[in-house]
């Protein structure tokens, strides 16, 4: 049994696109891509829909749970961590990693919930523990 | 006919270095380019079109200048590890269109000597990548990309740790044979699951090495390929894509390989069954099972069970595969495997292979590689090649 402790996580290099993105887990929320045109949404956000490429797209606010898909322990390293694709309740899955939990009780399928970490002089970082 | 079938591989050069502390990457890169125009028995002038990808030292114009070749065709694609075959397959294709007469394909690095953490660092980095932003404060790394696969998995169609082991063991059956592999003892399945967990749920012994080195292969149209004397192997079918996160929407025990190889088996007319030996991308065992299950040799789910109880290993099983030991034992110069995919297929169909792991009557093959991040975004490619 692990317990997976906070570690240093580095700070995302924000641009042009993705500045509101990180400015918004600065309030602690989650924002995902939504289509205007389809209806459909999306992750990871970008100014253009991977749908059908047009700009007519917006930002919205996530509810902030989801299930987990996969995910893998890293353990060799100083501090292990896990590494996980999370299910949004919207639909898309998103890129994370599963803390404030013992490694081994993670699983498939288990219901979790975002938890803002911050990150090294930069924004807050949006991760899941088990809701 | 095809482009592709119009293009013959006529040299093939694997660098037996596997650690290259006192040379550079340029050195190493020129050394395979003359192992290979050597092996056709040609000369540096004959070569007229040139592909080399991101792991060309400076870039390709670098490299061409480095070399003081004499172009009138170039491709750097660069689509990770697999980009050799997706080079072998365009250059094929310049070649049947009379872009270039002979094209010289390149791969090396040495990762090793420069002490890279491989697999266990961020892969992107910075806001260049758009999605490099969203990975690097997460720490998606190559083995635990890699590892969520086989997570997913092993969830979906009960894959088993001990059958991922059962790849690691069949190159390892292979290696024993080759002087050149880095890891020469066979090993079991126990030893694979008794080496400790990187990521989990895969071991030590369930990745790639991490060697110096590389390789190149020459590529020609038929009739220059009658007049060098070497074995006629003949590009029947090549296919590539691009496997990615579809906006949030995707199936990560899917590979590229789906794609490029269903359009290399149309290219060539044959079926997955026809193949006699197959050069599979192995960064990992899970990798392997894949791949297999993509392209075609089993039923998707089914990996486990295929690969299981020495179906890779040359001579007892049904689908004999890097005789060269592969990634997993042998090498995998500069992080990326698909070069090496490449000569073992090449050795297979010339008869070149070691003896003890020489496929009978080897004359049809299949070589397929991904690059970058099975299950984030990855290139994959297949090459079909055929002795005539």
């Amino acid at each position: 049994m692990t317990w997976l402790e906070d570690r240093e996580l580095t700070a995302p290099e924000p641009n042009e696109e993705s500045c509101q993105y990180w400015e918004s887990t600065r309030e602690q929320q989650l924002l995902i891509g939504f289509c205007k045109d389809t209806g459909k949404k999306f992750f990871y956000p970008r100014a253009v829909s991977p749908f059908t490429l047009s700009s007519n797209v917006e930002w919205i606010k996530a509810n902030g749970r989801g299930t987990i898909y996969t995910y893998s322990v890293m353990q060799r390293v100083p501090v292990p961590f896990a590494l996980a694709y999370v299910e949004l309740d919207e639909g898309p899955m998103m890129l994370t990693n599963i803390v404030e939990c013992e490694s081994d009780d993670i699983r498939i399928g288990m219901a979790v919930r975002v938890v803002f970490k911050p990150s090294v002089n930069g924004p807050l970082i949006p991760m899941f523990k088990p809701a | 006919m095809s482009a592709h079938s119009q293009g013959y591989i006529i040299g093939a050069f694997e660098h037996p270095t596997r650690k290259a502390p006192d040379k550079s990457n340029a050195q190493l890169h020129a050394e395979c380019a003359a192992g290979a125009i050597a092996d056709a028995g040609l000369t540096k002038d004959d070569i007229n079109g040139y592909f080399c990808s991101g792991d060309a030292p400076g870039n390709i114009v670098s490299m061409a200048d480095y070399m003081n070749l004499s172009l009138r065709h170039i491709d750097s694609t660069d689509s990770g590890g697999c980009s050799p075959l997706i080079q072998v397959s365009h250059a094929a294709q310049a070649v049947a269109a009379g872009k270039c007469d002979i094209a010289l394909v390149v791969l090396s690095g040495r990762p090793r000597s420069e002490g890279v953490a491989t697999g266990t660092t961020p892969r992107l980095t910075g806001s260049r990548h758009p999605d490099g932003q969203y990975e690097l404060p997460m720490t998606l790394t190559t083995a635990n990309g890699y590892a969520m696969v086989a997570m997913r998995h092993m969830h979906e169609y009960g894959t088993t740790s001990e059958q991922l082991a059962w790849i690691k063991v069949a190159a390892s059956h292979h290696a024993q044979h080759n002087p050149n592999a880095m890891l020469q003892n066979v090993v079991t399945v126990d030893d694979v699951l008794q080496s400790p967990i990187i990521a989990s749920p895969l071991h030590r012994l369930d990745c790639c090495v991490i060697s110096d080195g590389g390789g190149a292969v020459i590529v020609t149209r038929k009739e220059i390929a009658t007049t060098v004397k070497r074995p006629l192997v003949a590009i029947k079918g090549a296919g590539e894509s691009v496997k990615h996160q579809s906006a949030g929407y995707f199936d990560i025990t899917t590979s590229a390989g789906a794609i490029a190889g269903k359009s290399a088996f149309t290219e060539a007319s044959i079926a997955p069954a026809d193949i006699k030996y197959a050069s599979i991308y192995d960064s990992f065992t899970i990798t392997v099972l894949v791949q297999i299950e993509d392209l075609g040799f089993c039923e998707k789910g089914k990996g486990g069970s295929f690969v299981a109880d020495g179906n890779l290993i040359s001579g007892s099983g049904k689908l004999p595969f890097n005789t060269d030991g592969g990634g997993l034992c042998s090498n995998h110069p500069s992080n990326r495997g698909g070069m090496t995919k490449i000569i073992e297929a090449v050795r297979q169909l010339r008869g070149e292979a070691h003896p003890a792991v020489q496929v009978a009557n080897c004359d049809l093959v299949l070589a397929h590689g991904t690059g970058f991040q099975l299950g984030a975004r990855h290139g994959g490619a297949t090459l079909i090649m055929e002795r005539e």
